[in-house]
């Protein structure tokens, strides 16, 4: 009874804060304005079946992809590294890892800027050696670096913890049926670190599919994200509906994504799943 | 003669400067079961670590049919380990545990399947190829890990208090299922535990270790008949400890009086622990008694009752199948052949009876 009553706080909070405004997302999307007023249709979904949209819709999900992609490749050495340290240091490293993450993100992106930017340090160090500077802002290559920059710690931690949880009498059972240390992270290290690798690859595709803030930051707004044609549709077009129709599309495009790697989770086994 | 398969050659190992295994020097034949056996802390596991290669020793060799395999790593030694939690990989299924080994060996999955068939069989869980770890009960992954080790054929299989965490009754059905299939397949165990009547049920030879040190080396019945010092006397079952001394050859002197004994070689009045074994005193009538004193406490213990007997400044424990009543007065009575003599060790166990 206790149990089920201190729920309650939770409850009210998410019909609040979450149901109520999603189900007012999914009715927007179902309506349009005209000269009649507001009126049922699904205009708003066929309006972005234009090739235009859907190009912003699979470009927003490629680079979202790689971004996820070249974290695991990063990420994952990286929590190798750090749970094979010394119990001391590893405190001290994760803590420095998480440090820049206690700054504003807003601040963290605009810094890249200054990095990067025309007349940034990059440029400038390129001029002190006469070398013709070149433009590394405002590109593709500009927003999958911000990506990754900003959304690496959400790739290494889970899998950071995971491995730290692994027991290491598995690591001396399998090396005394014979397994060198080759054979250990194939067969035991691997597999058991999966259900980290997948809690990171949502905790960073997620935000990277739907982000506006670094395109329109590093891609100086020429690349067109969804995540940025939501923000225009809301705050300067002024089309709500159609604004809410790209989010519910969006977001079927997240759920079906954490379906799928649900599925891989199971296939692949794993002691604890983390979605 | 069988041949010595491990022998550890003066072998030292520190943790921060204190030494776990302070130079113990042990051997163990073909086809033998050795426990060595002690209380936590003693360092048992540390050596069990070191013949399996989890380990390094700072000082010594680990010779493997004279071989020195001392600075091999664990995949490349010819044993295999039973582990205290079990260690069965979580993310397979029962088949797949057991095949760990032999897939590495890159047997023919025919004769994997053969042989998994097999080992379960003896293990009693045929059947269970597919299940899981987490659908297993204790005793039953403890089953798996141990068909894991045996499925490879090991010449030696290792085992780290394997029984630990289950409960009695499967304990006892363990004990002598490991000490069957040791004799069928013949393979040498190497065994670790704390568990005195463990040791005693399965072994040919146990070791007793105590601080580092190995204490006695015997047969379980040499170890529990002659124990050599106070701690492995208590250690293996329990006593009574008094402190005497060795009045001249056959007989000595506690508890105020001089008694018969079997014992000589010792030096005139020279301190010795006396070792009595609470099963081996007799209570009789005072008239009768060696030593005379009160009962003061009688506790049932299932097979027999277990008493404690105040005489003078001492307190006896005594077991037997019959019961005194509190507060008797009461004879003790024992036989030349019940007093144990041990010389006194460097650290004196100023032990008062019990």
């Amino acid at each position: 009874m206790l149990k089920r009553f201190s729920a309650a706080p939770y409850l009210l909070w998410s019909t609040i804060f979450v149901v109520v405004p999603l189900l007012l997302v999914f009715v927007y999307s179902l309506f349009i304005f005209d000269a009649n007023g507001m009126s049922f249709s699904i205009e708003s979904y066929l309006k972005f079946l234009d090739p235009l949209y859907l190009e912003v819709l699979w470009r927003s999900i490629l680079l979202a992809f790689e971004a996820t992609l070249i974290c695991i490749l990063l990420g994952f050495p990286m929590a190798l590294i750090l749970s094979k340290m010394k119990p001391s240091l590893q405190k001290i490293a994760v803590t420095l890892f998480i440090l820049p993450m206690w700054m504003n993100f807003l601040l963290r992106t605009y810094a890249w800027m200054a990095i990067l930017g025309k007349n940034g340090i990059i440029n400038n160090l390129l001029e002190f050696f006469h070398i013709q500077g070149v433009s590394l802002l405002y590109n593709e290559g500009a927003i999958l670096l911000g990506m990754v920059y900003n959304f690496l710690p959400f790739m290494v931690l889970p899998i950071y913890t995971v491995l730290t949880k692994i027991d290491y009498q598995l690591v001396e059972a399998a090396e005394d049926l014979g397994a060198n240390k080759k054979t250990v992270f194939q067969k035991i290290i691997l597999p058991l670190s999966i259900p980290g690798v997948i809690s990171g690859i949502l905790m960073v595709f997620m935000p990277a599919v739907s982000t506006f803030v670094i395109s329109n930051l590093l891609g100086g707004g020429q690349f067109n994200l969804i995540g940025n044609l939501i923000e225009q549709q809301f705050l300067l077009v002024g089309n709500w509906n159609f604004g809410s129709a790209i989010s519910m599309i969006l977001m079927v495009v997240i759920l079906i994504s954490v379906a799928a790697l649900n599925r891989m989770d199971r296939s692949g086994g794993g002691e604890t799943r983390v979605w | 003669m069988k041949k010595k398969i491990i022998h550890g050659k003066n072998i030292v190992k520190s943790y921060g400067g204190e030494r776990v295994v302070d130079d113990i020097d042990f051997w163990v034949k073909s086809e033998e079961f050795l426990t060595i056996l002690g209380p936590s802390g003693c360092g048992k596991t540390t050596t069990l670590r070191m013949i399996g290669g989890f380990e390094t020793p700072d000082e010594g060799q680990i010779l493997f049919e004279d071989r020195d395999i001392t600075q091999l790593p664990p995949y490349l030694r010819p044993i295999n380990t039973v582990f205290q939690k079990y260690a069965l990989f979580p993310h397979m299924n029962i088949y797949e545990n057991i095949a760990f080994g032999l897939r590495i060996k890159k047997m023919s999955e025919s004769d994997i399947k053969k042989r998994i068939e097999r080992i379960l069989e003896l293990v009693n869980l045929s059947g269970f190829e597919k299940r899981q770890i987490n659908q297993l009960s204790g005793g039953q992954q403890q089953r798996i890990a141990i068909a894991r080790a045996l499925v490879n054929e090991p010449k030696v299989l290792l085992l780290d208090e394997p029984l630990g965490a289950l409960d009695l009754k499967l304990r006892k059905e363990m004990q002598l299922e490991l000490k069957y299939m040791q004799q069928e397949l013949g393979i040498t165990f190497i065994y670790v535990t704390h568990d005195q009547e463990e040791a005693l049920t399965m072994s040919d030879k146990i070791i007793v270790m105590n601080k580092g040190k190995i204490q006695q080396i015997g047969s379980p019945v040499n170890i529990y008949n002659e124990p050599i010092n106070a701690f492995v006397a208590d250690f293996i079952g329990e006593s009574n400890i008094i402190n005497g001394s060795m009045k001249e050859d056959f007989w000595v002197d506690f508890a105020g009086k001089s008694f018969n004994c079997l014992d000589t070689g010792f030096r005139s009045n020279e301190p010795v622990d006396v070792v009595i074994r609470p099963e081996d005193i007799k209570i009789v009538s005072k008239k009768d008694g060696l030593l005379t004193g009160m009962v003061d406490s009688v506790v049932f213990k299932g097979v027999h009752y277990e008493m404690h007997i105040i005489e003078g400044d001492r307190t006896w424990m005594v077991h037997s199948t019959k019961s005194s009543v509190e507060g008797e007065e009461v004879g003790l009575f024992v036989t030349p052949d019940d007093l144990h003599i041990m010389r006194k060790e460097e650290v004196s166990n100023s032990a008062e009876a019990i």
